[in-house]
């Protein structure tokens, strides 16, 4: 039955691994000079998987942390799609082992999606018009990446791990989606083909004509498909490929750092790609008020953004508190590896 | 090489902590058991672990199988959950020098190993001290 | 039930014995165990062997063993009880003979260990203990031990000295047995610092990876003044138990309930006491173990184990000499062998043939076999007739 409604998310969760390493670190190995390379990026440090960390495992905890804000039923699941560039099988499902571990098996649908850092937003996306035409309950989206950099690559500052998980529904939505907007392209600024280790990039034709040029065209007919404009906005949130690419889109398109500071996870997470908006929107869910209306695009290379606009409602002060904040696990319980631990951990030294 | 059968049934227990309650004397076994051995009753209930409790006694490994090498040293524990069930798991997480019988731990699910680099990758649970 | 007496033993030296095959080194134990009987035929046997599929491959061995000791076609049978094989072993042929089924039967022990590399051989080991849910989960089988150790360690107050003093008292007494695989001395500091297995157990607490066999010859305690070799000795007490698999299923992980239970039916069958025990060969494959078996089998109070070793309580000379044979940690523990090479050197020791190591006028003497980290064991109490 369709659903005529509130639709949007009611349960979001997070999953951010102890590790990190600093650009300093990585940049001491490369004979790069950190100073310049933590203000051209604006990033201080990154997560790091821990060898037993993997998108599946990082989606396992963030739909558990989902589900403890909702405290729904996890059998009235009826879709997860888990959106990342760092699937641990090429063939075989990722969805299927977190959908066992939330015990959301067998009646529910599952994909893995991939489309670079955009994977986490458009199963959100996917979601949100099931549960809207009411095939399903709830549908679990999940953005989560171990992101590879290839060694002394500008990637390998900034690749990191993370995980974001939202539950959407019809019933106790604390975040109504209002308005939906996708811009896409054929524009081939970022890829990873079959059996290579690490992802390619096209250098400064990743900025302009890829990542810009798609955020702020998704942004602006977000803005004018939903009648809305920056300053109705308590929060915005953006691809965060490093520090510096959000805050230039967002202050472009006339967004405030006020407005984009909750979210900005970056210079201490590091790109978190599948995850890396998905994260920020979990960091605003956190701290929202009833009423805040919440401003999303995402992006993903090859390329395209998917934009969202976000009312919250009166039911989100129930879940805040219900487990682990996104930003009390990025500043607390850290360990600092030293660039040979990272290398091992990450399966870059050769044997 | 053995078929991913032995790993794929040990599922509910690895991914969801499933275990089995007696119905008359309320122990909880995990594994689940097709037989009390204090009463030899067979009338079981399936329950769910806490997730949550403490080291009653560890050891950090230095010397590891082939599958964990790259993990040492490593800390190994035997864990009392909230709920009485002992489980033998990993400490994850955690400087080794750190723990001692009582830290309080709880579950999260982790990879535990590769069997091999085109083999399946077998998850479970660690417990991390909270 | 017929009275049953050991006239006939049998081992060669144990190490890496890279020349000889799993045939070859229990068929030398075999026929030096006939030959020291005095008998001219074996009505079946029975023998200890963990692994050998592991190990070598080679599944089946009842039959391999009877062929090449060139005895078929008796029946001949393999029994596996991790570790406690071989003490097992020599439980069904006390069985067998004992129910009047069979006069003369041979109980033997065999591994062969060292045709796998190190990560295989610890793989294999660790298959006494529960693969879903203790070895999968990473604890290896020292770690175990290790965990035992360290409950030990806060709860008794038992100290890192004191696992050494095991080490080193049995490294001494290996260093007087021609069989023993390291006949060498240690010292507490060399204990203290080698290398670290499994905190709180370092290199030198760890008994090592060896190949050997071990056989025994039985026969009723009546048949037995007909063979007049040796001393006979009797089998005056037996027992075996089992426990959890899984040391986290265990109410009190550092107590030995599976050695408690099979000591206690070994008193009781033989009449004794455990003060009435002249010499005793434990399962030291971890210097904690011996300090745990000391007190399950009566000759400490629980917790006290500790201090056995370190007082000298349990050298040779000392009130309860425990381990003369160098035990596992210097004699060497191919895990099927070990159970039957403990009965030997209490054979041995009663018969008055231990040389160096002899205890002085013993009379009665313990044996006490164990498998994976607790769950199976096996005690003998044999006396001299």
């Amino acid at each position: 039955m369709k659903n005529n409604g509130k639709v949007g998310i009611v349960g979001h969760g997070s999953y951010i691994p102890r590790n990190r390493i600093t650009i300093e670190e990585i940049a001491k190995v490369w004979g790069a000079d950190p100073k310049s390379m933590e203000k051209g990026l604006m990033l201080r440090e990154k997560s790091v998987p821990g060898p037993d960390e993997d998108v599946i495992t990082m989606s396992v905890e963030a739909a558990r942390n989902a589900i403890k804000r909702c405290g729904i039923n996890p059998k009235d699941i009826g879709a997860i799609y888990i959106g990342s560039e760092s699937h641990p099988y090429a063939v075989k499902p990722s969805g299927t082992v977190v959908a066992e571990a939330i015990n959301a098996t067998p009646e529910i649908h599952c994909a893995d999606f991939e489309f670079a850092c955009k994977a986490g937003s458009e199963g959100m996306y996917v979601c949100l018009e099931q549960v809207r035409s009411g095939s399903i309950k709830y549908g679990l989206a999940i953005g989560a990446d171990t992101s590879q950099g290839c060694p002394s690559d500008a990637l390998e500052y900034s690749a990191s791990a993370g995980a974001a998980a939202f539950i959407l529904g019809g019933e106790k939505v604390v975040a109504e989606v209002l308005e939906t907007y996708a811009y896409m392209t054929d524009t081939p600024d970022f890829w990873r083909r079959e059996h290579q280790f690490y992802p390619s990039h096209a250098g400064r034709f990743t900025g302009e004509p890829a990542f810009f040029k798609h955020v702020n065209a998704c942004a602006k007919g977000l803005l004018k498909k939903s009648g809305t404009k920056p300053e109705d906005y308590a929060f915005a949130v953006f691809h965060q490929p490093n520090g510096k690419f959000p805050q230039r889109a967002g202050l472009s398109l006339g967004f405030t750092k006020e407005q984009m500071d909750t979210g900005w996870l970056a210079p201490t997470l590091g790109n978190t790609y599948s995850g890396a908006s998905p994260m920020g929107l979990t960091a605003i869910l956190d701290i929202a008020k009833p009423g805040d209306l919440i401003f999303m695009v995402s992006y993903g290379s090859g390329a395209g953004s998917d934009g969202f606009v976000f009312k919250i409602t009166d039911h989100i002060v129930e879940t805040q508190k219900k487990t682990v904040q996104t930003r009390a696990m990025l500043d607390g319980n850290k360990k600092y590896l030293s660039y040979g631990e990272y290398a091992k951990y990450r399966g870059k030294i050769k044997r | 090489m053995s078929t991913p059968a032995r790993y794929w049934r040990e599922i509910p227990q690895r991914y969801r902590y499933e275990g089995n309650k007696c119905k008359e004397t309320g122990e909880i076994f995990f594994p689940p058991r097709l037989v009390n051995p204090s009463t030899k009753s067979s009338n079981f209930e399936k329950v769910n672990l806490e997730t949550e409790g403490k080291i009653i006694t560890y050891t950090v490994i230095h010397v590891a199988p082939a599958h964990f090498r790259d993990l040492v040293p490593y800390a190994v524990a035997i864990v009392e959950l909230n709920d009485g069930v002992r489980i033998t798991s990993m400490i994850a997480d955690c400087d080794p020098d750190d723990l001692k019988a009582g830290t309080k731990v709880r579950i999260e699910f982790r990879k535990i190993y590769e069997v091999g680099d085109a083999g399946i990758i077998c998850y479970g649970y660690k417990c991390v001290p909270t | 039930m017929r009275d049953v007496a050991i006239i006939g033993v049998g081992m060669n030296k144990w190490g890496e014995l890279w020349e000889k095959s799993l045939r070859d080194i229990f068929v030398e134990a075999a026929l030096k165990a006939i030959e020291d009987a005095g008998v001219d035929h074996i009505d079946s046997m029975y023998i200890g062997n963990m692994s050998s599929g592991l190990f070598v491959g080679q599944e089946h061995i009842g039959a391999l063993m009877a062929d090449y000791l060139g005895v078929t076609p008796i029946p001949s049978t393999r029994i596996e009880s991790a570790c406690a094989s071989g003490g097992a072993a020599v439980r069904q042929a006390f069985i067998e003979v004992a129910s009047g089924m069979s006069d003369i039967v041979l109980a033997g022990g065999v591994e062969k260990m060292l045709d796998v590399d190190g990560n295989d051989a610890t793989a294999a080991l660790a298959t006494a203990a529960d693969q879903e849910y203790e070895v999968y989960n990473g604890v290896t089988f020292p770690g175990l031990y290790a965990m035992i150790a360290r409950l030990h360690m806060d709860t008794y107050g038992t100290t890192q000295e004191q696992l050494a003093a095991v080490s080193v008292k049995n490294h001494h007494n290996g260093n007087l047995n021609p069989n023993a695989q390291y006949q060498f001395e240690v010292t507490t500091e060399q204990v203290l610092n080698s290398i670290m297995v499994c905190d709180p157990l370092r290199l030198l607490d760890c008994s090592p990876i060896t190949d050997g066999a071990a056989a025994v010859i039985v026969c009723p305690l009546e048949m037995a003044m007909n063979y007049k070799n040796n001393p006979a000795v009797k089998i005056a007490g037996i027992g075996q138990a089992s426990d959890f698999l899984a040391l986290h299923h265990r109410k009190d992980p550092s107590w030995l309930k599976v050695v408690e239970i099979a000591g206690m039916q070994a008193y009781k069958m033989a009449g004794k006491e455990p003060k009435d025990i002249d010499v005793c060969e434990v399962h030291d494959c971890f210097s904690i173990a011996e300090i745990c078996v000391v007190e399950a089998l009566g000759f400490a109070e629980k917790g006290q184990g500790g201090c056995m070793a370190s007082t000298g309580r349990t050298a040779i000379g000392g009130e309860i000499p425990v381990n003369t044979s160098g035990g596992l940690k210097s004699k060497g523990h191919p895990v099927g062998a070990t159970g039957v090479a403990q009965v030997i050197e209490i054979v041995e020791q009663l018969r008055g043939q231990a040389g160096e190591r002899q205890v002085h006028n013993a009379r009665t003497g313990m044996t006490q076999n164990m498998g994976g980290s607790g769950a199976s064991g096996v005690c003998q109490i044999l006396e001299a007739v």
